[in-house]
């Protein structure tokens, strides 16, 4: 093959993923209509992708902030303004930090095991098996999993700006000398519910959203094989982890670039 | 010959007629097969390994649609189902895969229960009554905590059994039941499909390339080759054929009619042709 062949070959299989995708989209979305009913399994698998998920995302928060609370001190004393620690610990963490930090571990943890579970599932016959037993797999495995992603992870995001903030006082007013009572209320003057914290909320669904949708359609899209199913399982991360950076610039500039 | 009538057929549950079916477009799974099971019957389809037996059971179930020709169950045309239809006749009929399919996060009880708890509004008492009924019939009441991981092999697919039935279905389809279970095991699997066909009153097909196991619970049998039906009969007439292709599978010879090799072009070729791969 030459190479505009492999160009144009390469580029029509992944439209043709895309359209895949999109139209795997869809079904999902109408599978959740019959699983509201049904909260159990919401719940099961919310506990399955995001309570498991709470370690992780506590400890990596709470390092986030403290390794803030270190650089932003060394940062603003220059300007003699590291009375202002707490409101950049906070900004920064719910702006940015929080919800992308989230959404990375998130997609590495819970996105990973969703596609490798729903893959092996298929690979040995339990989705076909479900099929026969005329019970839709869609809105039976995919769907619950799909919605506890979108359910789960706006919270945990939450969790980790909180403990960051938490680790950001501890290094900046225990051992860098930043006093309490400031770090708290430059963050609570500086903070703006719309412009910080709505924007970061908004930003974990959306996250949550691609996430979940990659990880649920890499696993059913699967080759059921052992090797397909790993293949699918470091698409997952690696297509979820590019897809949340190259979003997390495109919601920016519109919530913040004034476009 | 019986394909003939098989569209008048009143006893029949099942019917194919000139199904063909390809993958790809050069390579031809299904060329034309016509047959027809009988209500009541345990039927089973022989053939070797990778000839389209499989394929006939996702054909009957709807999970895969022919290029032409007609596939009726129970009178209603399958390709042509909607989607809701289709999974309302699947509630009427049980599929057995070949690893048993059970779900692994579910214990073998809970696995027998799934299809009661998806379509049923039974009371918990009523589906733990139905559940052991099951299990007991494939003798499997003691095992009923265990987990999909901690069954044998010979014991998933009892436990898989016990679900098939656990609707009461019509017809239950088997693929390929034997492969891969020790002596007893296989035993009690074919004593099995005999067994709850007679006491359910349901249909059976049963897709297998053990020729001895499949004759010893079948009722009539068909021959599956290169894409075509090549012999049916009951079994006794089955084994007494005259089609040395028939005979070879039949009495298992390495090399007759079928090849031994794969095709292949000339072997002069490959070892003093100079070829690269």
């Amino acid at each position: 093959m030459n190479l505009f062949q492999v160009v144009g070959h390469s580029t029509i299989g992944h439209l043709n993923r895309i359209g895949r995708a999109t139209l795997f989209l869809r079904q999902t979305l109408l599978g959740c209509g019959p699983i509201f009913v049904r909260g159990r399994l919401i719940v099961e698998q919310i506990h399955a992708v995001g309570v498991l998920t709470v370690m992780i995302i506590v400890v990596a928060g709470l390092f986030v902030g403290m390794v803030l609370g270190f650089q932003g001190y060394h940062t603003l004393i220059d300007f003699g303004a590291e009375s202002s620690l707490g409101l950049l610990v906070a900004v920064s963490l719910t702006r940015e930090l929080g919800p992308v930090l989230s959404a990375l571990l998130f997609a590495g943890r819970a996105g990973s095991a969703i596609t490798a579970e729903i893959g092996l599932m298929k690979a040995t016959d339990q989705i076909a098996g479900m099929e026969m037993m005329a019970v839709d797999p869609v809105s039976r495995v995919v769907a619950p999993r799909f919605l506890a992603g979108i359910i789960a992870l706006p919270l945990l995001a939450a969790m980790f700006s909180a403990v960051g903030i938490g680790g950001g006082y501890l290094i900046g007013t225990l051992q860098l000398g930043v006093d309490s009572g400031v770090y708290w209320s430059t963050m609570q003057q500086g903070i703006d519910f719309y412009d910080d914290i709505l924007n970061g909320v908004i930003k974990s669904v959306v996250f949550g959203v691609v996430v979940a949708w990659i990880a649920v359609f890499e696993g059913y899209d699967a080759t059921p094989t052992s090797e397909g199913v790993a293949q699918a399982t470091k698409r997952t991360v690696v297509i979820a982890s590019i897809s949340v950076l190259a979003l997390d610039y495109l919601l920016t500039a519109l919530m913040f670039g004034g476009i | 010959m019986l394909s003939s009538s098989a569209g008048e057929n009143d006893n029949a549950i099942v019917t194919l007629a000139g199904v063909e079916l390809a993958f790809e477009p050069e390579r031809e799974v299904l060329s034309g097969i016509n047959l027809t099971i009988e209500r009541g019957s345990v039927t089973v389809i022989m053939g070797p390994s990778g000839c389209g037996k499989s394929t006939l059971l996702n054909l009957i179930g709807g999970r895969l649609l022919p290029d032409r020709g007609q596939v009726l169950v129970d009178g209603e045309s399958v390709p042509e189902l909607s989607r809701s239809e289709l999974f309302a006749l699947r509630r009427r009929m049980g599929m057995m895969f070949q690893s048993g399919a059970l779900l692994t996060d579910l214990s073998a009880f809970e696995n027998v229960a799934f299809p009661l708890r998806e379509h049923t509004d039974l009371s918990e008492p009523l589906i733990r009554n139905i559940v052991l009924m099951k299990l007991e019939m494939v003798g499997l009441r003691g095992a009923r905590d265990l987990m999909p991981s901690e069954l044998s092999g010979g014991m998933a697919r009892r436990v898989a059994f016990a679900r098939t039935i656990a609707l009461d279905p019509e017809l239950i389809l088997y693929d390929e039941p034997f492969t891969g279970l020790d002596p007893i095991s296989m035993g009690v699997t074919a004593k099995l499909i005999r067994d709850l066909n007679d006491v359910l009153g349901a249909t059976s097909v049963v897709v297998t390339h053990d020729v001895p196991q499949g004759c010893s619970i079948a009722d009539y049998g068909y021959l599956i080759g290169e894409g075509k039906v090549v012999e049916q009969g009951v079994p006794e007439a089955l084994y007494q054929t005259k089609s040395e292709e028939v005979r070879q599978f039949m009495e298992g010879l390495p090399d007759g009619p079928v090849p031994f090799h794969y095709p292949v072009s000339g072997i002069r070729n490959d070892f003093l042709g100079g070829g690269v791969r």
